[in-house]
């Protein structure tokens, strides 16, 4: 019976988005050129924002260090370009509030070579230096996340990794990001995979890729070398597969625990590029300063897989692709399920940026709203097992403490039941709303 | 017939057996109660809101009774009611000066600068987690009326330049505004202090003006103007001491450019509104 679950390769509940990946999966990976302003967010990571290290006027060159970690949750910054600091102030994020970056002119005289340093001999590394290269690296999930990558190898005493889950899943419609690297570098992939593989310790590496990928597949397995314990597991085709958990479930069939982290049930998971990242870091000396981005969507002249440098804005990168078309009404980044409208085009492109996708009207209009009929096919979508629709309600009417007993903060905003609710009603829109509301609200003084 | 008896009296001994029992719990485990407690909860407008920092009304009437707080902390009370619970209690009414909320924020539809437009799920806070709406300030009111939703007095209404309208009269400093402002701009203030700066933007200069018409640009004009001390500018914003000494005048606003720091009598943004009926 087991044997007969694992051929599923699934995991309970979910949605079936229409992917659109038909637009950019064949294009190939180019390069952005250089452009002339580039904002570097100190917080572009989850945790501790980083420490400038430079100044407003200092020479700084591609590669170079520009800002330290402010803490062990914390990262550290490269320069994307060669140029001058131009200033160390407030500047508008992707979540529209101003936040504290470095602003980096671009010299347009200089060859933007990179600073690379030597490649780092990862074997004779003890575990601790290991993690300080990585945080040192400024390396973090590429995923979306931009989780500092050293926490999630930093495993505490006592615990095992068994696997190294890559994930390729990219499950996400639109995005191509992962599959574009795939096919293109599958080498680094590996070697990647393999320097992780033996610094945590795990028996093997399974590198998951969702099936509606044959391409990529059959690249990645081509280039495995007899002998390393690398496997390729296509999984089944469906929303979010992509998540960490979902994934768990799919290749090992076991269940992380609510609260609990994939490093309980022995496994570690990375992203395809987070992976990259590390074989470019030890294997090349090039610090995490730029990232492949999808710009893609249907308000979009010239699709395109593109590398961009970090804190690239994001006007510059449409501008590369063509500008938009009339009758765009919105910018998206990251993914369609996941990202977050951007409401300025000069925020910059970070480290979990994967996409850049551009709207039109057809797309972006609300539909109309109507009550809630109790057909429960949100809870059927809900892969945390949680009561969509029973929070909304909630939420609806300002009862936000009540919503803890039903568990809002297991919810990590994938956007399936709103994608199911034939009612069209803002589901994960109003659970996200309460969980901002039970986590930043102003208590005030007695 | 026997059966036809025998049923009403075993119900009738029953009846009595636990009228019995009641009547001696009744005389040997009463708890005296103050009848003060009830009393003065009567007179409490049993909203249970909180703003007294009490659970609800009941505990807010206990406390009274047993003297550790005043009358007059009720914000919601009428001050009809809190002298009679004053009298009838026989203590101090305490009555805190009327506090009412305020806006630390100007910039409407009319004056602050729109970069996008947000067009997702009405609500401030679920514009303020989707790029912070469309507004070109990070700090300024969203406009989407989150507190007039909050609001338990009726007291909040949004007027028509997008700005929610305090009206002093039904506001009781409850709290509920305060915390529903997803960017913190409510505060409840002292109806009797009139000056207030009507802006939240930590930036100088055209950083600020740039983003909105009455945005502060810190010029520290109006710490000039008014007597010292009783203005600091702190992170670029002007920062008033009433407990500074310094004697608040109007003169304090007359040469500010934007209009961010003012001297209110009652409620806010009224020259807007006059300003709108004029036809600009």
């Amino acid at each position: 019976m087991k044997a007969f679950r694992r051929l599923r390769r699934n995991f309970e509940h979910g949605v079936h988005p229409a992917h659109h990946k038909q637009q950019t999966e064949n294009l190939p990976i180019q390069r952005v050129p250089f452009g002339k302003d580039y904002v570097m967010p100190l917080g572009q990571h989850i945790g501790v924002p980083a420490r400038a290290i430079v100044t407003a006027g200092e020479r700084v060159r591609r590669g170079q260090m520009i800002a330290e970690p402010g803490g062990f949750v914390s990262t550290s910054l490269h320069s994307p370009v060669t140029g001058t600091v131009k200033e160390i102030g407030n500047f508008r994020g992707v979540d529209g509030r101003f936040a504290p970056a470095i602003a980096i002119e671009a010299d347009p005289f200089a060859t933007q070579q990179v600073d690379a340093g030597a490649a780092v001999d990862w074997q004779a590394l003890s575990t601790e230096k290991f993690i300080e290269a990585v945080q040192m690296a400024g390396i973090v999930g590429m995923g979306g996340a931009a989780f500092p990558a050293h926490v999630k190898l930093s495993v505490p005493d006592g615990v095992r990794i068994r696997s190294l889950l890559i994930n390729g899943a990219e499950c996400e419609p639109y995005l191509t990001t992962d599959h574009r690297l795939m096919l293109e570098r599958p080498e680094a992939l590996l070697e990647g995979a393999e320097i992780m593989r033996q610094k945590l310790g795990a028996e093997e590496s399974v590198i998951g890729i969702e099936a509606n990928k044959p391409d990529a597949i059959a690249i990645v397995q081509k280039h495995i070398q007899p002998g390393t314990p690398v496997r390729v597991v296509p999984l089944k085709v469906k929303y979010p597969q992509g998540a960490e958990k979902m994934m768990i479930k799919s290749v090992f069939d076991v269940e992380v625990p609510a609260g609990q982290l994939p490093r309980d049930v022995e496994v570690n998971v990375n992203n395809v590029g987070t992976i990259v990242a590390i074989a470019d870091y030890f294997l090349r000396g090039i610090p995490l300063i730029e990232r492949v981005v999808t710009v893609a969507g249907p308000g979009v002249t010239y699709p395109a897989n593109l590398i961009v440098p970090l804190g690239t804005p994001v006007r510059d990168v449409v501008k590369f692709c063509g500008g938009l078309k009339p009758g765009t009404r919105e910018i998206i980044m990251g993914g369609p399920m996941m990202g977050r409208p951007i409401a300025s085009l000069d925020v910059p492109i970070l480290k979990g940026c994967s996409g850049v996708l551009v709207f039109t009207e057809e797309q972006t209009a609300r539909r109309k709203e109507y009550p809630c009929i109790s057909c429960g096919r949100c809870l059927e979508a809900c892969p945390y097992f949680l009561n969509p629709s029973r929070l909304a309600r909630l939420s609806k009417s300002r009862m936000f403490d009540e919503m803890k007993a039903y568990n809002v903060f297991d919810c990590v905003e994938c956007g399936c039941c709103t994608f199911s609710c034939p009612s069209n009603i803002p589901i994960v829109q109003l659970i996200r709303t309460a969980k901002d509301d039970l986590t930043h609200r102003k208590e005030p003084d007695a | 017939m026997n059966n036809l008896l025998l049923a009403p009296a075993i119900m009738v001994g029953i009846g009595l057996f636990f009228g019995a029992v009641l009547a001696i719990a009744q005389r040997f485990l009463k708890v005296d109660e103050d009848p003060r407690i009830e009393a003065t909860n009567e007179l409490l407008p049993g909203t249970n809101c909180g703003a007294c920092g009490q659970p609800g009304c009941l505990p807010f009437a206990e406390k009274l009774v047993s003297g550790e707080v005043d009358p007059g902390q009720c914000t919601v009370s009428t001050d009809e009611n809190i002298e009679q619970i004053a009298e009838y209690l026989q203590v101090d009414a305490g009555r805190a000066e009327k506090l009412v909320a305020r806006l630390r924020c100007g910039g409407g539809g009319l004056q602050a600068h729109q970069i996008a437009e947000y067009r997702g799920f009405e609500g401030c806070r679920a514009a303020a987690v989707v790029s912070g709406g469309g507004k070109g300030c990070a700090w300024g009111c969203l406009g989407l009326a989150d507190c007039e939703r909050a609001c338990t007095f009726d007291a909040i209404h949004m007027n028509a330049n997008g700005l929610p309208q305090v009206d002093t009269e039904k506001c009781r400093a409850c709290p509920d505004c305060v915390a529903a402002c997803p960017k913190d701009l409510f505060e409840l203030v002292p109806l009797n202090q009139n000056l207030y700066v009507q802006c939240n933007i930590p930036l100088a200069g055209e950083a600020a003006t740039q983003l909105c018409a009455v945005a502060c640009d810190a010029c520290g004009k109006c710490a000039a103007d008014a007597a010292p001390g009783l203005i600091t500018m702190e992170g670029n914003l002007p920062v008033i001491d009433y407990s500074s000494g310094g004697e608040p005048r109007p003169d304090a606003v007359f040469r500010c450019a934007t209009r961010s720091i003012v001297w209110l009598e009652r409620e806010q943004f009224q020259n807007q509104e006059s300003r709108k009926a004029g036809g600009v």
